[in-house]
């Protein structure tokens, strides 16, 4: 069961690494391949951050916490695809962390649709996420539209910064 | 009466204090509401007093006209809690409000009391031609305070011609002394509806969203102020993000969304009382809300499993009907002034468009072909156009017919938001985003397009959601 999941996610990685197209910000989170499968010994040491904590969980998948959409977008793409498999693979492995899909988007858009914009792409990440096994029940979302961007600017990077998905810990 | 009511509306105000300890020492009941502002008191007209009309004015060149407006006078001087000075100094701030309405929404050519001469109270009635001939003004404003024996003010408006030395209009009203400035609103509409043959607009309020702090984490206020930006009040502390209020057709009710239990989710507010509730209890985000004219429905917007569909439910509560259906984010939604249709926003197309139904959701038909996405549609009061932000690049203020033909944009800037018109569908104001910055603003324009102005807000202001003509 673990050796085939974490095969295909080797697979889908891949793909997501020969043809990534979508992902406008200008620095991606690192999605190397040791991601996929976080040594165990690392993140037992106690110098690190605690488990149930989002910095625990933002080291175990490398920052592949957050994933980014196009322009009035929702689907998930190859490197989000990636991102949740991470994602996924540490929900698997520590059932009891619950986490928050936070859905954003530029400030490109009128406000009423950019909250239902984001409440679609924060379901679009859970739905992927349930569809790798992870319980339905353990995932919240929330939209914030436009109402929180994290890059500031007004220019196609920034808004490309903010057109995403953010896993966050229920602590 | 009008007393009895005046009384059924100021005792839930008094109650207020009682209704927020409680609601704050409960986990259970999250609020993020300051005090609640007083409810506005009614306001009677003098039926004695009103008497019209004279001769029927040229409306063609009505932006051009000059118009004194002079200080309103007193029969005695006496205190009132409306001014500290007294009844005289009332009567110079009642003409000043009179002055700037009209100035400051670009119509006539109005010259306020300060350069004017100051009449005697006979002279309101019977005024002093010869000191007003000469003044390149075609009409004339007079006006009066009293103070009555039961504490509130009487304030009388006249309109002259000064050319025919007739009288054109007049009307009186009583008022409380802390509503003293609605009497100065329902003059400057006299004269604006006599001159220019259209509907009031000024004695209105406005509610929207107060913004300070970094552009990452802006703190949103719901906020509410007269039309022309004074009693200003915020209602909502801040620790929660409020957006998109829309004030109940009669005033009492303010809808708006708030994240104070971390969602976003619709919230009924009674200004009376200062509570507040969840428009239906279902945990799913709640969106864009909207109130029906006769202020019977409700319309919002919510989200099941990412998908949003637009619902009705009776202000009373109760069961909600949803009226769209696709796949697609269906939002917003505002109704023709007879309640019959509905004009709202869906992306079923693809992109954002601006679609029509039958107010029982029948009939659904796309309105907006003008390439681009057209969002965020408002009925005109009047019926005959539907303003919406036009995206196409940048965002604009533009209007169309109903039938979705006549695109004419009012604006062009970077980012213009949200229209929501004045009572009388004549004016329409929006928010204005900066680029980069992000501060906000909120503007006003005229159907023409020409006569565009920023409106004074404390802070930073966006969503701004106008109000009919005050009952």
């Amino acid at each position: 069961m673990n050796i085939r999941f974490a095969t295909v996610t080797l697979l889908v990685g891949a793909v997501a690494l020969a043809g990534c197209k979508t992902q406008a910000p200008d620095v991606l989170p690192p999605s190397s391949t040791e991601t996929v499968q976080p040594d165990p010994v690392q993140t037992m040491q106690p110098t690190g951050p605690t488990l149930g904590s989002q910095a625990h969980f933002e080291d175990a998948v490398s920052g592949q916490n957050v994933i980014y959409f196009d322009t009035d977008r929702y689907n998930i793409d190859t490197a989000d695809a990636t991102a949740l498999q991470t994602q996924a693979q540490y929900l698997a492995r520590y059932p009891s962390i619950n986490i928050t899909i936070e859905g954003h988007c530029d400030e490109r858009g009128t406000r009423d649709y950019n909250l239902a914009l984001g409440e679609r792409r924060a379901n679009a990440a859970k739905n992927y996420l349930v569809s790798l096994g992870v319980d339905s029940g353990r995932i919240r979302t929330v939209s914030f539209g436009k109402e929180r961007p994290i890059a500031l600017g007004s220019n196609q990077s920034a808004w490309a910064e903010n057109r995403r998905a953010v896993s966050v810990v229920i602590s | 009466m009008k007393l009895i009511r005046l009384f059924a509306l100021a005792l839930p105000a008094l109650g207020l204090g009682f209704g927020l300890g409680f609601g704050l020492g409960s986990p259970a009941f999250a609020q993020d509401l300051g005090d609640a502002p007083p409810t506005a008191a009614a306001v009677e007209t003098v039926e004695e007093e009103v008497g019209l009309t004279g001769s029927v004015t040229d409306d063609s060149d009505w932006e051009d006209l000059g118009i004194a407006i002079a200080s309103f006078a007193t029969d005695r001087n006496v205190s009132t809690p409306a001014n500290a000075s007294g009844t005289a100094a009332l009567g110079r701030e009642l003409s000043r409000v009179v002055f700037n309405d009209l100035r400051n929404n670009g119509l006539f050519k109005p010259a306020g009391p300060d350069a004017l001469p100051r009449p005697t109270f006979q002279q309101i009635t019977a005024p002093n031609w010869s000191s007003w001939t000469n003044r390149s003004a075609e009409m004339l404003v007079h006006g009066y305070v009293r103070a009555r024996g039961d504490g509130r003010l009487t304030v009388g408006c006249y309109l002259y011609d000064v050319a025919l030395r007739d009288e054109l209009a007049r009307a009186g009203w009583v008022v409380p002394p802390g509503e003293w400035r609605r009497a100065a609103h329902k003059c400057a509409d006299l004269v604006y509806s006599r001159l220019s043959g259209e509907d009031p607009f000024l004695d209105s309020r406005i509610a929207y969203i107060a913004e300070t702090g970094p552009k990452n984490n802006r703190v949103k206020r719901l906020a509410i102020m007269d039309s022309d930006g004074a009693n200003h009040r915020f209602i909502t502390t801040g620790r929660a993000t409020a957006l998109t209020p829309r004030y109940s057709p009669d005033y009492r009710q303010l809808l708006y969304l708030s994240y104070v239990d971390g969602n976003p989710r619709i919230y009924v507010y009674d200004i009376g009382t200062g509570r507040q509730t969840l428009i239906t209890q279902s945990t799913n985000p709640t969106f864009a809300p909207r109130w029906s004219p006769d202020g019977k429905w409700i319309l919002y917007s919510m989200a099941v499993s990412g998908n949003t569909d637009i619902y009705r439910v009776s202000a009373n509560g109760g069961p909600s009907v949803r009226l769209t259906n696709t796949p697609g984010i269906d939002i917003g939604g505002s109704y023709s002034p007879d309640g019959s249709r509905i004009v709202f926003e869906s992306d079923r197309s693809g992109s954002q468009q601006i679609y029509v139904m039958n107010a029982n959701g029948d009939s659904q038909r796309r309105l907006s072909f003008f390439g681009g996405r057209a969002a965020t549609p408002e009925w005109s009061p009047r019926g005959d156009q539907i303003a919406f932000t036009h995206i196409a690049g940048n965002f604009r203020i533009a209007v169309m017919s109903p039938r979705g033909g006549n695109l004419r944009h009012l604006t062009n800037s970077w980012q213009d938001e949200a229209p929501t018109w004045a009572p009388n569908g004549r004016i329409i104001q929006f928010f204005r985003t900066a680029r980069n910055s992000g501060t906000t603003g909120l503007w006003q324009v005229d159907l023409t397009g020409r006569n565009e102005r920023k409106l004074p807000t404390p802070v930073d202001a966006s969503d701004p959601a106008w109000g009919p003509i005050l009952p």
